[in-house]
């Protein structure tokens, strides 16, 4: 007998994949548009529309470096987060290697722009030490305490993690360094906008941000250095940013993300105290899952990130089906991502491989409604059920053929 | 352009022959939990014609439309005619898979050989090994 699965009418659309990106907000789009076709000149040009498309983009520096709580010679506006990562993490080493210090310190959850370079630096000889990230995605500043040496040139955490969430004790690790006399980065692209950041209370010596991750354009983010700390290229060429990084400024992305940042930095409590209660809404709902779990701590924790595992299901085609239903998510499936193994954020938490492809991302927008979240945890719950009855895992599992993993 | 064909997301949606058969003829299972994929097909075979055949599936959308595929070639076939199938038919009747992905179609192909392995051994009927050499997955 042919089994045909009926399938219920799409009725909501709801993009729960902020971690991935977000939809621009629409001050952002405005305060971009006079650069496109009005004052559009080079702001290296002399003439009145270069010199006016230059103030621009030193008002938006000063913008920009308020809402971190630094000086706008502090802010070097890079192609986004990874160019920040890759030239933050680069410009420590060369200083270091300079006085014979070799050793960074970051953690096994990092961003791939952040782990990838320090496996370059690791080919040139670099030490790296990458902290355990314990079962809850968190760090502590004893641990980064007890790492640092006297060759240490970096200790670079991220300030709060992508896929699961967790928010690190930056302020902590940040005094831990400058006592210790060791610079500090920190990849705060899934925070910035999203958790309130001071650079300087906070002892931060740099820090990278992504303007698309708090409803800015794609394509545009920043480095802030604290000043002393000597910036190496990523890329030659002209005197843009005081030399340090060639390339005419993509000056509409500037003011849309300087636009961005303050429209989010005001916005901040309002938007932290809605999107918590509906966060917690979500994984209250999800809990209820037999054989689920919640990826990272509860607590210190991005205000719009949900991450579960599900025992005895693949990612991919969870997406797929919520994808049917209107909600756009993501997974740290191996197939999701083209590799063969899962996130290596999951198996930095100590996920075995078999959950860790089980896995679901939802992080949700500032506009998510309670009935919104209602809806993805009943879709959820039933798309997992599907693919629990043709698996043959969860089977198995069922049967005690195979061991649970997860306690209920 | 989508990551799957019409063909791929429809037997996706939609898979035919998904469950088990009891006192099934022949079983066979590929694959493990840790590569993030596990294929289990059972035959019901009568007079060399593969009568029924049902199909259990954890994995990605192309491992569940690749067994779906699979169970719908071979039914009604002969047990000759079903170990000529290869992984490419499967990905062929699909409208293809991705180059990432091809490693699906032949969990379909392997479970299927071991399925029907499992049933010369059941039945003591002796067979050509090199018929069921199943592929190494690079897993």
């Amino acid at each position: 007998m042919k089994k045909e699965r009926s399938y219920q009418k799409v009725i909501m659309k709801i993009y729960a994949d902020n971690a991935a990106t977000t939809k621009m907000s629409r001050t952002a789009i405005q305060s971009m548009l006079p650069y496109m076709d009005k004052v559009y000149g080079n702001p290296s040009s002399l003439y009145t529309i270069g010199q006016e498309a230059k103030e621009a983009l030193e008002d938006a520096r000063i913008r920009v470096a308020f809402c971190l709580g630094c000086d706008p010679k502090e802010i070097t506006f890079t192609s986004g987060g990874s160019e920040a990562d890759n030239m933050a993490i680069i410009s420590a080493a060369r200083l270091g290697e300079r006085k014979g210090k070799k050793h960074i310190i970051s953690t096994a959850f990092e961003h791939h722009a952040v782990l990838h370079t320090l496996n370059k630096l690791k080919r040139e000889g670099f030490d790296i030490t990458l902290l355990d990230v314990h079962q809850n995605g968190l760090v502590t500043p004893e641990q980064v305490a007890e790492a640092i040496r006297p060759e240490t040139c970096l200790v670079t955490i991220m300030y709060a993690n992508n896929e699961i969430g967790t928010i690190q004790p930056i302020a902590e690790i940040g005094k831990v360094c400058r006592e210790k006399g060791v610079t500090f980065h920190t990849d705060a692209v899934q925070a910035v906008g999203h958790l309130p950041i001071d650079v300087q209370e906070q002892n931060i010596d740099m820090l990278s941000l992504s303007a698309h991750k708090f409803h800015g354009p794609k394509g545009i983010g920043a480095l802030y250095v604290k000043r002393g700390i000597r910036l190496t290229n990523l890329i030659e060429g002209g005197a843009q940013e005081r030399g340090k990084r060639a390339g005419t400024e993509n000056v509409p992305a500037i003011m849309g993300m300087a636009a961005a940042m303050e429209e989010a930095v005001q916005n901040m409590d309002a938007n932290t105290k809605k999107l918590v209660a509906m966060r917690d809404r979500l994984i209250e709902g999800l809990s209820q899952i037999p054989y689920s779990e919640l990826n990272g701590d509860a607590v210190c924790r991005l205000p719009g990130n949900v991450n579960f595992c599900f025992e005895g299901i693949e990612g991919e085609s969870l997406l797929l089906l919520l994808d049917d239903k209107g909600i756009s998510a993501s997974s740290g499936s191996a197939c999701t991502s083209g590799s063969l193994d899962p996130s290596h954020v999951l198996l930095a938490i100590g996920r075995p491989h078999e959950v860790a492809h089980g896995s679901l991302r939802l992080s949700i927008g500032e506009d998510i409604t309670e009935e919104e979240i209602d809806y993805m945890i009943k879709s959820v719950a039933e798309v997992v059920e599907y693919l629990r009855n043709m698996s043959p895992l969860w089977k198995d599992l069922v049967s005690g053929k195979r061991q649970h993993i997860f306690l209920k | 352009m989508a990551l799957y064909s019409e063909k791929v997301m429809d037997h996706f949606r939609n898979p035919r022959n998904v469950g088990s058969i009891e006192n099934a003829d022949g079983i066979g299972e590929v694959g493990n939990p840790v590569c993030g994929d596990i294929m289990k097909i059972y035959l019901k075979i009568d007079n060399d014609i593969i009568t029924d055949v049902k199909f259990e599936t954890f994995g990605c959308g192309s491992a569940i439309a690749s067994s779906s595929m699979a169970t719908e070639l071979i039914k009604g076939k002969t047990i000759q005619e079903t170990l000529q199938i290869t992984n490419k038919a499967v990905a062929e009747a699909l409208d293809g898979l991705p180059a990432h992905k091809m490693h699906c179609s032949v969990l379909a192909e392997d479970a299927i050989k071991l399925a029907l392995k499992d049933y010369y051994d059941k039945n003591g009927i002796e067979y050509d090994p090199a018929q069921f050499v199943i592929h190494d997955d690079e897993h």
